[in-house]
């Protein structure tokens, strides 16, 4: 038993029949083929999957396809075509990179999108605010230290972009 | 090393990045591939059983399911999971790759299923009926060995898997000279490594070409691919292995798993791609864990606080069967039980014992994390016993810059260090004079601050072949292609450490070129020349010094070249900006591509040189190297709750020349992390039928961004004598050297509760415990206040 479903995935419209036990993660992933997007424990509680679902850091991994019907989804492979990032990297992005913030990379694109929410509610956020705000987004790499400076460059990058 | 270096030593920024902060790096789970099926795994959930019949019937008609398949399907046609280490007259382990009349740990596979979809793989899992005659399990080790345990292996009389010793220096005679004796029991929790990416195997098969491709989630390509091929019964030329980007390993992907034998050899039976995901529950479950030592020790100390001996007694829980190098990462704590001491005699007696659990193999640090934490819980109880400063103690034990290289009674030669310059700066940065006032100053108001030590020592560059299971030394392959554009295929398999651009500066470096220049290759059998991996802190120092070596041999070649065209004596030519240039004539250069150019149509060249511009080294190290640091770590414990607070962390480390000092912070920085679960929060857990209750990111917690302080870091450089570029290796030391330092402060935050050890990891309840042991004597913030 199918249903149908329609959203925007990166600003494209999309629509399909899934069956309703589809996990968004593995729609994005095995139907639209946006691989960006990890699992890294189908529980909710490391964060690799997290996606903007109407701007706001959702885990992929336990939402269905079904729940997702008419929102809007981000994900890392769309997050250059944000207002923010001009077609380019996106500032976060462009922290990551530039301090180091990430070296297996497999919970990047989730600390990256978990970031951009922070950042959007927060402009300027102390390292306390930081690590709370990534509480639900584990990382075995880089003991987080690179991944605070990230999103520090970032928050600084994105106030002088709006001056 | 100098400090004319270009590119040898900055802190650039990755090459590698690019593609993983935008999400299109390719793990194995990301790779797709037409009609492809997918794999599920049915698991035992008892510890110890008997297999008396397993039914597939239902599972075999389930829609979508194309094979279901059981131990007894796979008699004969697989090989055994495989073990490289050897330990004389140690027990053999047999283990199926799916357990065929018996099951010796939960999550050990007993059925395998395969499915157009992944839910429907799943789905069918359910349906496959497996009659288990459940056995007593044996979960704790020192029962294990009691007498009448039941016994894992039916073969053998008992649960013993090895006995192993190891003595040097005259430890009775240190012990008679001895003023005093210390004993402790001091225990190495089990760890679960927790690469953020599970394990994971793609098996794609060509009949025509009977080849078969395997992409996995490893950190040792070249050797799974001779280990599938003989599992497998096939010829190993057929055979490729594809390590593709893989999220993270710690030792975890170090490894030979049932699964990659399993996959490949269903794609071979369906004539299908194959797809097999680990979850995180099976992660938990069934990829190796790590530690799980109990160590029970006697130093032998003189009054002033030197340590004339130190004998251990160890327990290691090896789990139910052998991975890879089970047995032998024990062994690595006994070589290193001395640390960065002076200790004239040493003796280590392990016992490795069979229990209905996972195996324990690598896990980050492998061994050595064990005996740091053994050797630096010494130092503090016998500062505590004699009464003096841990840092003291330290220095009195240490061997002097000038006596090295430092031979151990353990039979290690270190290659060289300056122990106190490095611990000197530690205290300096961490400003331990004025701590040890104000931790003073708060023990009178009634709060518990505590400062902890270590001063580390680690073996790393995995190693001679002498001392490896199966060969230590790494490959390189340099390539000048005939654009100018270099190619680097290393046997070394990176998973996040970097090495695309460290390995690009090099080569930069050497060729006097951009690091845009320079792409390093890794991890695919078919590309690069065969190689060892990526593990044991060796990627930098033994497969960049592979690197470096095929780098200098095409330099040399290029000049020949290059003398040839300029007219020019190749020994003066330098290589700089693209250009090769004459030292004694400056304007006299030639651009570096056509240099390369000649390499290549072969007309200008030298007479009698070989065309092409290609370079391979087999580079085998002639010891170890051996790096090292001084921790200082300052903690406060919360007398009502328990609660241990992070105030500071400094981390002086030492690991000889350093080629991207940004890359070296992040391992150091990650190392550390992993030493706070250590310390702190993990613990694998068994309950007495031997099911795992933290197996789960709920139940097991690795630290979060908010568990951590800010680190600081710094180094000091001994360069190496070991290698050419001086370098020691860093993969490691945050792991080795952290956790004691956590450890040491909070046993120090805990001194005037009467506490002289505690163990890992530092939970609050343990803690709280430990300070309302006597009534009244912890001062509650409330009583504080008044």
């Amino acid at each position: 038993m199918a249903v149908e479903i329609q959203l925007r995935v990166n600003g494209t419209p999309r629509q399909g029949q899934v069956e309703p036990r589809l996990l968004l993660v593995h729609y994005l992933r095995d139907v639209l083929g946006l691989t960006g997007t990890h699992i890294g424990c189908e529980t909710t509680l490391c964060g690799a999957c997290t996606v903007l679902l109407d701007g706001k850091a959702v885990k992929s991994c336990t939402v269905l396809a079904v729940q997702a019907d008419g929102t809007e989804v981000t994900t890392i492979e769309g997050l250059a075509a944000q207002p923010e990032a001009g077609g380019q990297l996106h500032p976060v992005q462009e922290g990551f990179w530039e301090k180091h913030g990430l070296q297996c990379g497999y919970c990047t694109p989730g600390m990256i999108m978990t970031s951009v929410e922070l950042l959007h509610n927060n402009p300027a956020p102390t390292e306390a605010e930081i690590r709370r705000a990534l509480a639900g987004n584990l990382c075995r790499c880089t003991g987080y230290q690179h991944i605070i400076e990230a999103v520090r460059y970032a928050a600084k990058k994105m106030k002088l972009r709006k001056h | 090393m100098t400090t004319a270096m270009r590119y040898i030593g900055k802190a650039l920024k990755r090459k590698e990045d690019p593609r993983l902060i935008k999400g299109l790096a390719h793990y194995v789970d990301d790779i797709r591939l037409p009609e492809m099926h997918y794999l599920g795994i049915v698991r035992s959930p008892h510890a110890h059983a008997r297999i008396r019949s397993v039914d597939v019937s239902k599972a075999k008609s389930a829609p979508g399911v194309v094979a279901v398949l059981t131990g007894a399907d796979l008699r004969g046609a697989i090989g055994l999971v495989p073990c490289a280490a050897q330990i004389p007259e140690m027990k053999i382990a047999l283990r199926p790759v799916l357990a065929d009349d018996r099951v010796r740990f939960v999550g050990e596979p007993v059925a395998a299923v395969v499915a157009g979809d992944r839910y429907a793989a799943r789905d069918a899992m359910d349906l496959v009926g497996v009659d288990y005659e459940p056995l007593t399990p044996v979960v704790n080790p020192e029962k294990a060995l009691a007498k009448g345990a039941p016994v894992l292996h039916e073969q053998y009389n008992d649960n013993v898997a090895y006995r192993w010793k190891l003595e040097g220096g005259d430890l009775k005679k240190a012990f008679k000279q001895a003023d005093k004796v210390i004993r402790q029991r001091i225990i190495n929790q089990r760890l679960i490594p927790v690469a953020m990416e599970p394990r994971g195997v793609v098996a794609d098969y060509k009949p025509g070409e009977k080849l078969l491709t395997l992409w996995s989630a490893t950190q040792i390509p070249h050797l799974l691919k001779t280990q599938v091929a003989v599992m497998l019964g096939m010829d190993e030329s057929f055979v490729r292995v594809i390590a593709p980007e893989v999220g993270g390993g710690f030792g975890s992907k170090l490894n030979v798993y049932p699964e990659e034998a399993l996959v490949g050899y269903m794609a071979i039976q369906l004539g299908r791609p194959v797809k097999w995901i680990e979850t995180r529950r099976e992660n938990f479950l069934t990829t190796i864990h790590g530690r799980d030592q109990i160590d029970d020790i006697e130093v032998a100390v003189k009054r002033d606080g030197r340590v004339l001996g130190l004998r251990a007694k160890v327990i290691a829980d090896l789990g139910a069967y052998y991975q890879l190098l089970t047995p032998l990462i024990p062994t690595l704590t006994g070589l290193m039980m001395t640390g960065s001491y002076k200790i004239p005699a040493a003796q280590m007696e392990i016992t490795g014992v069979f229990t209905n659990k996972m195996a324990t193999d690598a896990y980050r640090g492998a061994g050595r994390p064990e005996a740091t934490y053994l050797i630096e819980r010494v130092m503090d109880l016998v500062s505590a016993e004699v009464k003096k400063d841990p840092a003291e103690i330290r220095r009195k034990n240490f061997p002097q810059a000038k006596e090295f290289p430092y031979a151990t009674p353990t039979g290690l030669i270190y290659d060289s260090a300056n122990y106190q310059k490095t611990l000197d700066l530690a205290l300096k940065k961490a400003n331990y004079t004025a701590l040890r006032k104000e931790q003073s100053k708060l023990r009178k108001q009634g709060r518990s601050m505590g400062i902890g030590l270590s001063t580390y020592v680690e073996i790393c560059a995995m190693g001679p072949s002498s001392a490896m299971p199966a060969g230590g030394w790494e490959s390189a392959t340099v390539r000048v292609e005939p654009t100018g554009k270099v190619s680097v295929l290393t046997g070394s398999s990176p998973h996040g450490q970097g090495q695309e651009t460290s390995f690009a500066q090099m080569g930069a470096e050497v060729l006097g070129l951009e690091p845009d220049d320079v792409q390093v290759v890794h991890g695919d059998t078919a590309a690069v020349p065969y190689g060892i991996g990526t593990f044991g802190s060796r990627a930098t120092a033994v497969g960049g010094t592979a690197v470096y070596k095929s780098l200098v041999k095409l330099r040399e070649k290029l000049a020949q070249i290059a003398g040839h065209l300029l007219g020019e004596d190749p020994q003066k030519l330098i290589f700089r900006d693209k250009k090769i240039f004459s030292k004694s004539a400056a304007k006299k250069s030639l651009p570096f591509g056509e240099a390369v150019s000649a390499a290549y149509v072969a007309k200008t060249l030298p007479p009698g040189m070989e065309p092409g511009l290609d370079a391979t080294t087999f580079y085998e190290p002639a010891n170890f190297t051996f790096p090292f640091g001084a921790h200082v770590c300052v903690v406060e414990v919360d007398a009502d709750t328990g609660d241990v607070r992070l105030l500071k962390y400094v981390a002086v480390d030492d690991c000889g020349n350093v080629i991207n000092p940004l890359l070296v912070d992040g391992q150091v920085h990650g190392g550390i992390v992993q030493s706070v679960g250590q310390a702190l929060l993990e613990e694998a857990v068994y309950d007495d039928q031997g099911q795992l209750v933290t197996g789960e990111l709920m139940d097991y917690a690795i630290p979060r961004a908010a568990d951590v302080p800010w680190m600081e870091t710094a180094r000091t450089v001994t360069p190496s004598p070991v290698n050419p570029l001086g370098l020691k290796g860093v993969g490691e030391t945050g792991t080795i050297g952290a956790t004691p330092a956590l450890a040491n402060a909070v046993v120090d935050a805990l001194a005037s509760f009467g506490v002289r050890h505690v163990d890992l990891p530092l939970k609050r309840e343990r803690i709280w415990k430990l300070m309302h042991k006597v009534p009244g004597r912890a001062p509650s913030k409330a009583r504080r206040a008044k």
